[in-house]
């Protein structure tokens, strides 16, 4: 269950203290985000929405340990990432994030087999296992076909799937997603967030997704609002847990 | 291991630049090859100094203009700590056309080998030297050039001394220096038959070359010589073999200094192209080593990974160009034939040196972009792609 007034469990897989933003630029100040609280659980699937510049994607950065709050603490699975080194900062998102970005960001030179390799390379398993968790997650997003094809070989739907293939290859703890469907048509839309709603289903993974399309901020079980910097409104989705995404 | 196939992928992104970068690589270590075995064929240097360093070079105070009488030579014997004396004449003449240019000298035949025990004869074809009073002996790469053999009747034409004549040779033999790169581009004949056939009154060497009993009492020695013939009217100046050898060098201009200078040219030229090639690489590429970062590449990672492209890249190149450099210096060893002091000779130790070159180069020009895309913020590049 989501919280968003600093009183969750203490047991939260995410949990966020006072969270603080704030860049320079020239001679200013800027209050990215402001006293920001928040628990999300494990299994949740959550949404961020909200005006350009409101602070959502600044919000998954600290949440994935790509960047450090002014203020405030985050804590995941018991881990405090304030705390860590950047090194040991690195170790920790290999395996407990699974970033799917907005343009894909596969390597171009790669195959779909390689691209999803990648955060493989980083863990000790043998060349043997990690093909065989590479052949186990292309066939969750159901491109077992299109394993040797490169990046310009795939449509832009295809292309995301092998980016989640990718982000969940390792196993990680949890997935963040910068607005997943925001170059994609409708259609391809549709069938990526299927796919990531049956990740939260099935797979029990949690996501926390940026987004700016309502009809997929509306698959999430709960999307919260934020406006410079503040979490302005948290809504339960209806239908999510009911009936899933289809 | 486990990034290779990340780094080759990334090395044939560009496959024209890769072409390209590795073809600068492969010319400036040819380059840097062939600059080597130049600078060490007008230097003196390895086994030639340490051949040289036991004789000694006596010629008038003047230099080698000034040819000292045959007297001088059993007055040099007795000094304490000579061993042997051989004697030359610079000939000066000319084979066919004025092109063919070698040295020619009128030797002592008598202590010849004595005195130059690593310029190798055959004992048969020494035998028929010493008979024959118009023999000559050539050093193997003139003989290579000229296509001599034993048995050929070698004419030179002179003017140097006396009116123009074309004086005839034969050749008895071929020596190969013992030394590798050694000079084998001699060409000797009896210093009788070069004496007979001048004016009665000559009776002069060029130089005398004086074998040591012990390298260590050069300076002595040369001093010892000096001060016996000091104040007559025919002063000497002695000094190594080495040093005058160096100093002949000298007078070619420094052509240590030059190839120095264009191989540190070279250097620093191939530096900032493959770095710059590298940097551009990397620039290109930020987006994708921030998304590798973000999904757990450590910083040391990313680093290796810009450097073992830049090191792949180096290698390569430095391989290609090193091996067109020891295929085509012996053939341009050839067709500069005496226009160098020595043989060309491509050293095993340029060989590595090259490859050491190519490595540091390699290295640097892929630390500067690694330690960058090391350094990137992740948030920051993920922006620009």
């Amino acid at each position: 269950m989501v919280q968003t007034n600093g009183r969750g469990k203490t047991d939260s897989l995410i949990r966020a203290r006072g969270l603080d933003k704030t860049y320079r630029r020239g001679g200013e100040e800027i209050h990215v985000l402001r006293n920001l609280n928040l628990d999300v659980d494990r299994g949740d699937f959550v949404a961020f929405m909200g005006p350009s510049g409101s602070g959502k994607s600044t919000l998954l950065n600290l949440l994935g340990g790509l960047d450090v709050p002014t203020e405030g603490s985050i804590t995941v699975a018991g881990d405090e990432l304030t705390r860590m080194s950047g090194g040991r900062l690195t170790e920790w998102r290999a395996r407990h994030v699974g970033f799917i970005f907005q343009m894909y960001n596969l390597i171009p030179v790669l195959t779909a087999f390689q691209n999803v390799e990648l955060p493989l390379l980083m863990t000790n398993l043998s060349k043997a296992e990690r093909r065989k968790h590479v052949e186990t997650a292309l066939g969750v997003v159901g491109l077992s076909d299109r394993m040797n094809h490169y990046p310009r070989q795939l449509s832009g739907g295809q292309e995301q799937r092998v980016a989640i293939a990718r982000a969940i290859v390792a196993d990680p703890t949890f997935l963040l997603c910068d607005e997943p469907t925001g170059d994609l048509d409708r259609k391809s839309a549709d069938e990526i967030m299927l796919l990531i709603d049956r990740l939260v289903r099935e797979h029990g993974k949690t996501v926390l997704m940026v987004t700016h399309d309502p009809i997929v901020a509306d698959l999430a079980d709960t999307t919260l609002h934020l406006e410079k910097g503040l979490l302005v409104e948290s809504r339960e989705s209806q239908g999510a847990r009911a009936g899933g995404a289809a | 291991m486990k990034f290779r196939g990340l780094i080759f992928a990334n090395l044939f992104r560009k496959k024209l630049r890769l072409v390209l970068t590795i073809g600068s690589f492969a010319v400036a270590l040819f380059l840097f090859a062939f600059l080597s075995v130049v600078k060490s064929a007008f230097s003196v240097t390895g086994g030639a100094q340490a051949a040289g360093a036991g004789r000694l070079i006596v010629t008038g105070r003047a230099g080698l203009i000034q040819p000292l009488p045959f007297s001088h030579r059993e007055k040099i014997l007795r000094i304490p700590g000579v061993q042997a004396i051989g004697t030359k004449n610079w000939f000066g003449g000319i084979y066919q056309t004025e092109k063919n240019v070698f040295p020619q000298l009128a030797v002592d035949v008598d202590t010849q080998r004595q005195v130059y025990p690593e310029l190798v004869v055959p004992d048969s074809e020494w035998q028929n030297f010493v008979k024959d009073r118009q023999g000559a002996i050539a050093g193997a790469a003139t003989a290579k050039r000229f296509g001599w053999k034993v048995g050929d009747r070698i004419p030179i034409k002179n003017s140097l001394y006396g009116p123009t004549k074309t004086w005839e040779f034969n050749l008895d033999g071929i020596y190969h220096s013992a030394i590798e790169g050694g000079d084998e581009s001699q060409f000797w004949f009896q210093w009788k038959y070069f004496d007979e056939n001048l004016a009665a009154t000559e009776h002069k060497v060029g130089w005398y070359i004086v074998k040591l009993e012990d390298p260590g009492e050069a300076d002595r020695v040369a001093k010892a010589i000096d001060a016996e013939f000091a104040n007559s009217s025919d002063e000497t100046k002695s000094g190594t073999e080495s040093a005058f050898q160096a100093n002949f060098l000298k007078q070619l201009g420094n052509i240590e200094l030059i190839m120095v200078t264009i191989g540190v040219v070279v250097f620093f030229t191939l530096l900032f192209v493959t770095g710059n090639t590298m940097a551009m690489s990397v620039r290109e590429r930020i987006g994708e080593l921030a998304v590798l970062k973000a999904i757990g590449f450590t910083d040391r990672s990313v680093l290796s990974l810009v450097l073992q492209e830049s090191l792949s890249i180096a290698i390569i190149g430095g391989v290609l160009g090193l091996g067109l450099a020891r295929l085509a210096i012996p053939l341009m060893s050839k067709a500069l034939g005496t226009i160098v002091p020595r043989a060309l000779v491509l050293s095993p130790s340029v060989l590595v040196l090259g490859l050491v070159v190519a490595l540091i180069v390699g290295a640097v020009s892929g630390f500067v972009p690694g330690m960058n895309a090391m350094g990137m913020r992740v948030v920051t590049a993920l922006r620009r792609v």
